[in-house]
């Protein structure tokens, strides 16, 4: 029986219809993700000065930037700090996210009974999303600053006398926005993984003398597991590349990967710009991909 | 009855607007006529023109069509953009607006056209500060930056080298200038400001912030620097890699003793930062000291004993243009410095390149109050026409634009405040007789 299977998929896998199926999106995959990445790396090893790129190979997109790594040890050079502060917010973003995803979406697949109610409330996640990113970003600004409705608020209530300067242009601000921007993207594949969870396996638990605990660890979570990483996959690759909402929240004084590309194609150095690109790439792929292997999607779903 | 009324009236409204409209049209039709009455080319006139909006005025474009004929298309870009537009797509616009500070990529880049200087008309009128280095008066003023003079002129007409002596051929023509300083909130500060070395003194810790432009940052930062005694730069605008690092140790050194608020990079942001009191001082552009105390914040825009940091803007030419196409852009040019476009630059609080024409576009009374801060003899007028200061008043309005180049009319609470932006420094220069031209803030000038 397994190997008809097999050997109709073999078949399916060369005849032209399939390939024509998948022609379309392979068409837009190839021109819109596959060739500019192409590109990417090959600029990434051309040389530059100071308005324009040549074309002649030159690894110096990526001597430059790494420059004083070896002569600066024990010290760490800017690239590495730079990174190292990079996935310290994204592990502090992801991990909160999650969290506070996972909760969110525990609640609306198990408390909540009715469906319309799920949709409703699963809606009503979305409203933050009818204004744009910066909007609901800046929105902190006022709250947050020195003078801003939390510091007079906590002096008003005698609590403190100096107004907290750590609320704003500060990593908690990052942090905080950044959970603020993408807990939703979290929400999303965990809910839609829990909601395909049959109730008859919670009601065995039950049945059989499980606690609370013990069904959320035996159950509920091995079988969420598939939407924590889809979620992870979001939260992470939008962490790593993020440069407005670590810059603006960060008062411009925390430096990001995505940082480090915008300054160098400001700067006009578009192979250094490459050059960060395919390392924040391999970073980012080497962090799925060792996700992916611990929990592996195409299985699970 | 009334509601009959009502509808009558607004079809009274429709029919005026109509008419109106039509108005338009004739006169828009018109002076095009008139403007052109033998030959009308086959193609329209349209010139693109790339730059950021804070130059890019709906007037301007419209007095244009009428004067010449040509249709300017606005592109809009942020300052870095526009660069890189000019590098990676020169065929993409026709004139460029931008700052001299930028000209040492364009240039070499070949991606701008070497304008013939003799056919600017207004060329030798341009103010000698750009053209020469010095006041109308023959003196000398300060080198250091990319000085107007030092990117101007072009060895040959497809050279990429600077000419260090003038040539014919010219590489931007300038429009307007005017020159940046620190802002301050003197309600938070409570005492005088007078240099430089006070954007990281610690009293101000975590009250500071600094323009986060680099090309025009790094000229703030070394004005601290140098006013602090810790370097004496023999040009700021060509720093050595030892300046350079010099200069970014102790900024770096400053940011990580916790010496800035915040960065802003954008004309809102430092708005922001010092109307809510993140900030007390900063870097800071003329207009967005305005706004500050037009929210009813007292906010000043200090002069400082080691002088401005000046900018200038003009226009470029992209090397595609050729054929009739560069007629037009010549005759744009030519236009623009013709005088409209400068009077109305004066009467935003800039400076126009050729003050001569745009003088004579302006009344006396209107040159005394923009230029001379004297008080108005009869109405002033805002570009539009709408009448911004009544007669006998003191300047102590000012039409600005915001960062996006929409204009916004701005009234000083009361008029007893001390005055601020360009005006203030008009007033400063009254005060101190060795301040006596328009000109002399270029004394320190780092022309970004």
């Amino acid at each position: 029986m397994r190997s008809e299977i097999g050997a109709s998929m073999m078949q399916n896998r060369k005849s032209p219809v399939a390939w024509l199926q998948a022609a379309p999106m392979m068409l837009v995959f190839t021109l819109f993700f596959l060739l500019p990445l192409v590109f990417v790396t090959i600029v990434s090893a051309w040389d530059y000065n100071e308005y324009e790129m040549i074309p002649a190979f030159s690894l110096r997109g990526y001597t430059d930037t790494f420059e004083g790594c070896i002569a600066g040890l024990p010290d760490l050079c800017t690239i590495l700090k730079t990174y190292l502060k990079t996935l310290k917010l994204c592990l502090l973003t992801w991990s909160l996210t999650l969290v506070i995803g996972f909760t969110v979406a525990y609640f609306l697949a198990f408390h909540v009974r009715s469906k319309t109610w799920q949709i409703v409330l699963t809606l009503l996640c979305t409203i933050p999303f009818w204004t744009s990113n910066v909007i609901r970003m800046i929105a902190w600004i006022p709250l947050l600053g020195r003078n801003g409705l939390v510091n007079k608020g906590l002096e008003g209530a005698g609590l403190i006398q100096q107004p907290l300067e750590w609320l704003l242009f500060s990593e908690f601000s990052v942090v905080l926005a950044l959970v603020h921007l993408f807990t939703f993207f979290m929400v999303v594949p965990i809910f839609n993984s829990m909601i395909r969870i049959d109730k008859r396996l919670i009601e065995a638990a039950y049945d059989a003398g499980a606690t609370g605990w013990q069904t959320l660890t035996n159950i509920v979570i091995p079988l969420a597991k598939p939407g924590i990483v889809i979620g992870s996959i979001f939260v992470i690759t939008i962490v790593m590349g993020d440069f407005v909402t670590i810059g603006v929240m960060g008062g411009q004084q925390i430096a990001s990967a995505g940082k480090i590309i915008e300054s160098r194609l400001n700067a006009l150095q578009f192979p250094a710009a490459a050059a960060n690109a395919v390392i924040l790439l391999g970073i980012t792929i080497l962090i799925i991909s060792s996700l992916t292997r611990i929990i592996d999607i195409r299985k699970e779903l | 009855m009334s509601t009959f009324s009502k509808m009558n009236k607004s079809v009274n409204r429709r029919v005026v607007l109509k008419g109106a409209a039509g108005a338009v049209g004739i006169v828009a039709g018109s002076g095009a006529i008139t403007g052109f009455p033998y030959v009308r080319s086959a193609e329209p006139k349209v010139l693109r023109y790339l730059g950021t909006a804070v130059n890019e005025g709906d007037e301007i474009s419209k007095k244009c069509m009428e004067d010449t004929g040509i249709k300017i298309e606005y592109i809009t870009a942020t300052t870095d953009d526009v660069t890189k537009r000019v590098i990676t797509q020169p065929n993409s616009f026709d004139v460029l607006d931008t700052e001299y500070f930028s000209l040492k990529k364009l240039v070499p880049s070949g991606n701008i056209f070497a304008l013939d200087a003799k056919k600017i008309k207004e060329f030798d009128n341009i103010t000698p500060v750009f053209t020469k280095g010095q006041l109308p008066n023959g003196k000398k003023i300060g080198a250091q930056g990319t000085a107007p003079w030092k990117v101007l002129y072009l060895e040959g007409a497809n050279s990429r080298m600077f000419s260090k002596t003038p040539t014919e051929f010219v590489t931007l023509i300038p429009t307007v200038y005017n020159a940046d300083t620190l802002g301050i909130r003197p309600d938070l500060i409570k005492r005088p400001i007078t240099s430089w070395t006070e954007l990281l003194n610690s009293e101000f810790k975590g009250n500071a912030s600094i323009l986060n432009i680099p090309s025009i940052g790094i000229m703030d930062a070394a004005m601290v620097v140098e006013a602090s005694g810790q370097h004496q730069y023999e040009d700021k605008g060509n720093m050595t890699k030892a300046e350079i690092d010099l200069t970014m140790k102790i900024m770096t050194e400053a940011k990580k003793a916790g010496q800035f608020r915040a960065f802003w990079k954008d004309f809102n942001e430092s708005v922001n930062l010092m109307a809510s009191g993140e900030t007390v001082i900063q870097s800071m552009w003329s207009p967005a000291v305005t706004k500050v105390r037009s929210m009813g914040i007292a906010c000043t825009f200090q002069p400082l004993k080691e002088g401005y940091r000046s900018w200038a803007s003009g226009f470029c030419v992209s090397k595609a243009v050729a054929g009739q196409k560069l007629d037009w852009a010549y005759e744009f040019v030519n236009w623009y410095l013709s005088g409209w476009a400068g009077a109305y630059l004066n009467r935003q609080g800039y400076y126009s390149a050729v003050l001569s024409t745009a003088r004579a576009n302006m009344t006396a009374d209107e040159w005394a109050y923009w230029m001379e801060g004297k008080p108005a003899v009869g109405d002033i007028k805002a570009p539009d026409g709408t009448i911004l200061e009544k007669a006998g008043a003191r300047p102590r309005r000012r039409l600005l634009r915001r960062s996006h180049g929409r204009r916004c009319l701005l009234e000083r609470g009361h008029g007893r405040e001390r005055l601020h932006g360009p005006q203030v420094e008009r007033v400063h220069r009254r005060l101190m007789p060795s301040q006596d031209s328009p000109h002399q803030r270029m004394r320190q000038v780092l022309v970004r």
